[in-house]
C-alpha cells in the first residue's frame, strides 16, 4: 500500500445547516437555529484500505460522507483528494473526481431511478464518463452484472422487480461501471435482513481485493465494521473521537465514548448478557454545542477541564488518535468481551 | 402448451389496460375520426341553409331536428368536432409544454427563482380563469387563434406549478443524489432522471384540461369571443339555440351532449392514464 498520501484527506472539515427559522425567533430578532452537523473533523483515508465510520444516529457519518462525494459542501476545512481541494474542481476535472470516487446509498428503494432499467442505469454512468464505445456498452453491461452476480436476463428489468439486496447489488454496479478508485458506501446493508446483508457484505470485499479498492464504510453496526475494516474512526456529535485499527479499536479503545459505545453492543450469547446501563444521560442538541468535550455529560470519568477545554484528537500509540483529556486511558489490559467479535466467519 | 398462452396473452395485452383509459379511449377515438373526417357521416352540409324545414324537430330525414336556418342540427354537431377537439388540442399542448419546462427548472433551481414564480402563480390564480381569459381576449380581438394565446398565457402556470411541486420532491431522492455523484449535468438530472418520474400528475391533468378546454372553448363561443358564426361549434350552436328553447330545445341540447359525452371521454381517459403510468415500487 502507498502510505505516503492518502487518497482522501479531510482537513478540518465543519458542516452546518441552517436548522428551522420560526416567527417567534425572528421577531425576537434571534438567529436563526444553527445544527452543527460537522466540527473540525479531521481524518485520513490510505489507498487500498478500509476505513469504518462508526456512530450513534445523528453523529454526522452520513454528512461526512456526503462530503466526501461532493454532495455537501465543506462549510470551514477542505477535503483533499490526491492532495487537492475537491472544492475547487471545475469541468472535466470534476467529472473525473466524480468518476474516481463514487457512492452506495442506504436506500435501495430509492437510490434508483424507478423509470430506468438496469441496463439503461448502468448504459448511461458508462455512456456519460465514455467508459467504452457504444457498441462495447451491452457487453460491458452483462460484465458488470456478472461481478455483482446478477442474472444477465436482470438487463432488461426495472428496479421495483427486485429484492432490496438485489437492488443493493445493482447500485454497487453503477458505482462500479465507472471504474472508481474510491467507494464511499453510506449504511449499505441497514435496510437490509441480516442473511442478505452478509451476502452484500462479503460481495463487496471481494470486489475491493479484485479491483484493489479504498471503501469508506459508514454504519452504526460495530461488528460488521469490525469484520470489513483495517481502521475505525469513532464519532460522536459532529466530531472524531477516536480513529484505531479495527482491532485496537475493539480489543483497547482509546476513548471513553468507544468503550461506551461497544459496550452498548448487545452480546449475541445469552449467557454473557448483563444488564449493566452502558450510558447515561441524553445527547446533547447539536443546535447547542457544550463549550468542553461534547462527551462530558454522559462520561464515566469526566473531571472539570473536559467541561471548559474542548480535547483535540491527538497520537496515542501506533496509529490511534483520541480526543480525550485522560492520554493513558484504556492503555492497560484489554477487555475480554467478545473474544473474536466475527459477525460473519 | 401453458407458454403459448402466456405468449398470446402477452400479445393481447388490451385486457391488462386499465377499464377506464379502455373506454375514455373508445369515445376518444370516436371523436377524432368525427373530427378528422366529419363529412363522411354528416348527412348535411353544416352550412346549407334550408328555409323549407325552418325548426324542425328530431325526424328520420334530421335525427336531431333543424335550426332557425334551417340547417341541420345532426351535421353541425359532427362538423363541430373539428373545432373542438382542436381547441381540446391546441389549447392545452402549448401550455402543457411551457409549463413543464418551466416548472422543471423552478423545481430544480428553488430558492430565488421558486420565489418569483410563485409570486407569478398568485397573480394568475387570483383571478377566476374565465374572466381572466376573457380579459386578454377582449385586448387581443375575437377569435380561436387569440383564444388560444389567452388561454396559453393563463394556463401554463397550472402545468409549471405541478410539476415544480413534484420535481422538488423528486430531486431530495437517493437516486437524484447519486445523479449528481455520477456528474451528470442538471440538464440530464431533470429531464432524463427526475423529469419521468414528476410529469405524471401534469399528463393526467394535461388529458382532463383538455375537457376543460372545450367547455372553455364553448364558453367562449357562447359569449361570441371563440368560434364566430356561422362556423358549427358547440357553445356557438348552444348560443344560437338560447331564443328557442322553448320551442326547440333540440337546437341547444344535442351539441350539450356533444360536450358532456367527449368530456366524459377525457375524464375516463385522465384516470386511466394516471392508473396506467403509476410507478411500481
Amino acid at each position: 500500500m502507498n502510505a505516503t498520501l492518502p487518497i482522501l484527506s479531510i482537513d478540518g472539515v465543519s458542516k452546518r445547516f441552517r436548522g428551522p427559522y420560526s416567527l417567534m425567533r425572528r421577531l425576537k430578532g434571534e438567529p436563526p437555529l444553527i445544527v452543527h452537523a460537522l466540527n473540525n473533523v479531521t481524518l485520513e483515508v490510505h489507498r487500498g484500505e478500509t476505513l469504518g465510520i462508526v456512530g450513534e444516529s445523528g453523529c454526522g457519518k452520513s454528512t461526512l460522507a456526503r462530503c466526501l462525494v461532493r454532495l455537501h459542501e465543506a462549510d470551514d476545512g477542505a477535503v483533499r483528494f490526491e492532495g487537492k481541494d475537491i472544492s475547487l474542481f471545475r469541468g472535466t476535472e470534476r467529472r473525473a473526481f466524480n468518476r474516481r470516487v463514487q457512492m452506495i446509498f442506504q436506500d435501495p428503494y430509492g437510490s434508483l431511478n424507478p423509470r430506468m432499467t438496469v441496463s439503461q442505469i448502468l448504459g448511461e454512468a458508462l455512456f456519460v464518463h465514455r467508459m467504452r464505445p457504444k457498441p462495447e456498452i451491452p457487453g460491458r453491461i452483462a460484465e458488470l452484472l456478472d461481478l455483482v452476480r446478477l442474472p444477465q436476463d436482470a438487463a432488461g428489468r426495472y428496479p421495483h422487480e427486485f429484492s432490496g439486496g438485489q437492488r443493493q447489488r445493482i447500485g454497487i454496479a453503477r458505482a462500479l461501471a465507472v471504474e472508481p478508485d474510491v467507494i464511499v458506501a453510506d449504511e449499505l446493508v441497514s435496510a437490509l435482513d441480516v442473511s442478505v446483508q452478509a451476502q452484500v457484505i462479503n460481495l463487496l470485499l471481494q470486489l475491493q481485493s479484485r479491483l484493489h479498492l479504498t471503501v469508506v464504510f459508514v454504519a452504526h453496526d460495530l461488528r460488521l465494521v469490525r469484520h470489513i475494516s483495517h481502521r475505525v474512526a469513532v464519532m460522536y456529535l459532529g466530531q472524531v473521537m477516536e480513529v484505531n485499527t479495527s482491532e485496537g479499536l475493539f480489543t483497547a479503545p482509546r476513548h471513553p465514548y468507544s468503550k461506551a459505545l461497544l459496550e452498548a453492543a448487545p452480546e449475541l450469547d445469552p449467557g454473557q448478557r448483563n444488564r449493566k446501563v452502558a450510558l447515561r444521560g441524553e445527547l446533547p442538541s447539536p443546535l447547542n454545542l457544550p463549550p468542553g468535550c461534547p462527551f462530558a455529560g454522559r462520561c464515566p470519568h469526566v473531571f472539570d477541564r473536559c467541561r471548559t477545554e474542548r480535547p483535540l484528537l491527538s497520537p496515542r500509540g501506533r496509529g490511534q488518535f483520541a480526543a480525550c483529556h485522560l492520554t493513558d486511558f484504556g492503555t492497560p489490559a484489554p477487555n475480554a468481551n467478545n473474544p473474536t467479535g466475527l459477525l460473519f466467519p | 402448451m401453458s407458454a403459448d398462452w402466456a405468449a398470446a396473452r402477452s400479445a393481447f395485452r388490451l385486457k391488462a389496460l386499465p377499464r377506464s383509459l379502455v373506454s375514455g379511449g373508445v369515445i376518444l377515438g370516436l371523436s377524432l375520426v368525427l373530427a378528422l373526417w366529419p363529412s363522411l357521416l354528416a348527412p348535411y352540409d353544416p352550412t346549407a341553409f334550408d328555409y323549407s324545414a325552418l325548426l324542425a324537430p328530431p325526424s328520420w330525414a334530421h335525427p336531431f331536428g333543424t335550426d332557425n336556418f334551417g340547417r341541420d342540427v345532426l351535421s353541425r354537431v359532427i362538423h363541430a368536432y373539428t373545432i373542438d377537439m382542436q381547441i381540446a388540442i391546441f389549447a392545452t399542448i402549448g401550455p402543457f409544454i411551457f409549463g413543464t419546462i418551466v416548472g422543471a427548472f423552478v423545481g430544480y433551481a428553488g430558492g430565488l427563482w421558486e420565489a418569483i414564480f410563485g409570486r407569478i402563480v398568485d397573480a394568475t390564480i387570483t383571478f377566476p380563469f374565465l374572466v381572466l381569459v376573457i380579459a386578454i381576449v377582449s385586448v387581443l380581438g375575437p377569435g380561436l387563434g387569440n383564444m388560444y394565446v389567452a388561454v396559453g398565457v393563463v394556463g401554463w402556470v397550472f402545468y409549471a406549478r405541478l410539476v415544480a411541486a413534484e420535481i422538488k420532491v423528486q430531486k431530495r431522492l437517493d437516486y437524484a443524489d447519486a445523479g449528481r455523484v455520477m456528474g451528470y449535468t442538471p440538464l440530464r438530472i431533470i429531464f432524463r432522471h427526475l423529469l419521468p418520474n414528476a410529469i405524471t400528475p401534469a399528463i393526467v391533468y394535461w388529458v382532463t384540461d383538455m375537457a376543460l378546454a372545450i367547455l372553455l372553448g364553448s364558453s367562449l363561443g357562447y359569449l361570441g369571443l371563440g368560434a364566430q358564426p356561422p362556423a358549427a361549434e358547440w357553445g356557438v350552436q348552444i348560443a344560437d339555440g338560447k331564443n328557442f328553447m322553448n320551442t326547440a330545445w333540440w337546437i341547444s341540447v344535442f351539441p350539450g351532449v356533444a360536450i358532456v359525452l367527449t368530456g366524459l371521454g377525457f375524464s375516463l381517459a385522465g384516470d386511466g392514464v394516471a392508473e396506467l403510468l403509476r410507478v411500481r415500487r
